[in-house]
């Protein structure tokens, strides 16, 4: 085989997936960044859209309330995660490992949407939940539970949980089993050893999961709007309501794009957050 | 003492993590008109109820042949793409890799409305081919990224071999690096369907009345608390984890081999 032929045949390869990433992806994408900057009904260029947003509170206030909510779920869901890995690790016999991770993530195959729907039946009024706490009188008045920003983050943190405690059991496995014992043998207590021996080796493990799920979850539309319903917006389902309802795919565009900026930060902030870490 | 704390922790977790699919299954069961407590069952009515559902089997088919192709589609693109990237040196490679894997960064609301407004301008209409193009784009990345990771220098001495041998290039790839890979092509195109069957948000916005599943029990919920769309969640929920048992039971066998 010449070098040219190799090339060629090489090309032909890549070809197929780099024209549907180019016409499916950054072609879409470049016609959002158009369409972003011609208002609806406006007479031509105009970043009216862009400047809405820093001028429209309800606007401004669905970033906040994303922002807030997703950085509450993500400690949320590391919190309980992080233990819970360490458990199904280093507690569980080893035998029963396998099938204790596999229940402990069962749940995640649900559908999304029917994840969120199965919470409405344990959060609404007349819900698993209020109807126990009725009938053990500890309540007297139906929780305003469903259609809440704690519906959301419990929806959220009910997937994130799972997720997190899958990337950081493989974390926690990954670690030699030497780490632990050099740090007894050196007379350190367990407390200490994790504080300064095994939190320190799996934190780059838990940023990427950190980060993962604070991606996946300010770009979902489902879980906010099925849980939290239409009280607070949050990003996603103000650009679903800019499509659905008002048809105005521009004002749609540039909200997404500006949404894709902060996801972006966001990256750049764990990216050179991990690589210090490394270092 | 800490065995116990451990164990009431992961007992508790565990609770949280089962108790609304409990509610699910257990309420798809419900005799009455509203899955909420007091059970009073067992009853199939609201199975049979999803099963005379003419919008959700069309729905159930629809995402069957959707996850189906499109999972084959991205697999074989993303396999092709990880040989010609792993085998030859081509100018651009990681920037072109990466432009492969972007879309994993991207969400599925943006990916659909963009794929929407393209559409709009070219006049295609709404259909199930236009959220398969959206499944492919989402799935291509993490195909490309699984095979990809997956491709070693053994293979490439193999591949070599048989060329030597005067095997033509569809050959080795068809008869030598396919073989070779299929367990990342297998864990590529599984996953696929996983998250084709499951996707939502673009189906959502760019179907309208052949739609798949998910979007047809979306519309269900308009309806409010319904022990039908129970039915429909635990029949669903039913076929994930025979696939996810399938799957591990695959991967299992592999490691044992």
């Amino acid at each position: 085989m010449t070098p040219g032929t190799a090339s060629r045949i090489g090309w032909a390869s890549v070809t197929p997936a780099l024209l549907w990433t180019l016409a499916f992806f950054a072609l879409p994408f470049l016609a959002m960044a158009i369409v972003s900057v011609y208002p609806k009904g406006g007479a031509g260029f105009s970043l009216a859209n862009y400047g809405q947003f820093f001028t429209n509170p309800s606007y401004w206030r669905a970033m906040t309330n994303s922002i807030e909510v997703t950085a509450i779920v993500t400690v949320i869901s590391v919190l309980l995660a992080y233990p819970f890995a360490w458990i199904l690790a280093f507690v569980v016999p080893r035998r029963w490992q396998r099938l204790a991770l596999m229940l402990a993530v069962l749940p995640f195959w649900t559908s999304y949407v029917v994840r969120s729907y199965a919470w409405l039946l344990v959060l609404a009024e007349k819900g698993v939940i209020n109807t126990s706490l009725l009938e053990l009188g500890a309540i007297t008045e139906p929780l305003q539970l469903a259609n809440t920003r704690t519906a959301t983050v419990i929806g959220f943190v009910h997937f994130f949980v799972m997720l997190l405690t899958l990337t950081i059991y493989a974390n926690l496995k990954q670690l030699s089993p030497n780490y632990r014992k050099a740090a007894a043998d050196l007379g350190a207590t367990p407390l200490q050893s994790f504080a300064h021996v095994i939190l320190p080796l799996t934190l780059p493990g838990i940023m990427v999961g950190a980060f993962l799920t604070f991606v996946l979850a300010i770009g979902d539309y489902i879980t906010p709007q099925i849980l939290g319903g239409n009280n607070e917006l949050l990003m996603p389902q103000l650009i679903m309501m800019q499509i659905g309802r008002r048809g105005d795919f521009s004002s749609a565009s540039a909200l997404s794009i500006i949404l894709m900026v902060v996801v972006t930060l966001a990256y750049f902030a764990c990216a050179r957050w991990l690589r210090i870490e490394r270092a | 003492m800490r065995t116990m704390i451990a164990s009431v922790y992961a007992m508790a977790l565990y609770g949280f993590i089962f108790l609304p699919v409990a509610m699910l299954v257990l309420f798809s069961f419900q005799g009455t008109l509203f899955p909420i407590p007091p059970f009073n069952g067992p009853s199939l009515r609201w199975y049979e109820a999803v099963l005379n559902d003419a919008r959700l089997t069309s729905g159930l088919m629809n995402s069957i042949l959707v996850a189906v192709t499109t999972s084959a589609l991205a697999t074989v693109l993303g396999f092709l793409s990880a040989w010609g990237f792993a085998r030859f040196h081509l100018p651009g490679s990681a920037l072109l890799r990466g432009l492969i894997t972007l879309p994993l960064t991207v969400s599925y609301l943006i990916i659909g409305m963009g794929l929407l407004i393209l559409f709009n301008w070219l006049g295609l209409p709404k259909s199930l081919i236009a959220a398969g193009i959206g499944h492919v784009v989402i799935n291509l990345p993490l195909c490309f990224a699984i095979i990809y990771s997956q491709m070693g220098d053994h293979q490439a001495n193999v591949e070599r071999a048989a060329r030597d041998l005067g095997a033509s290039e569809i050959k080795v790839l068809l008869l030598i690096t396919a073989p070779m890979l299929w367990p990342a092509l297998f864990a590529s195109f599984f996953l696929s369907m996983t998250f084709s069957w499951d996707e939502f948000v673009i189906a959502f916005l760019l179907t309208r009345f052949d739609t798949t599943l998910p979007v047809e029990i979306w519309n269900l919920l308009r309806a409010g608390l319904n022990p039908k769309t129970n039915a429909v969640g635990a029949l669903v929920f039913g076929v994930s984890v025979m696939l996810a048992i399938i799957f591990e039971l695959v991967a299992l066998r592999r490691r044992n081999s």
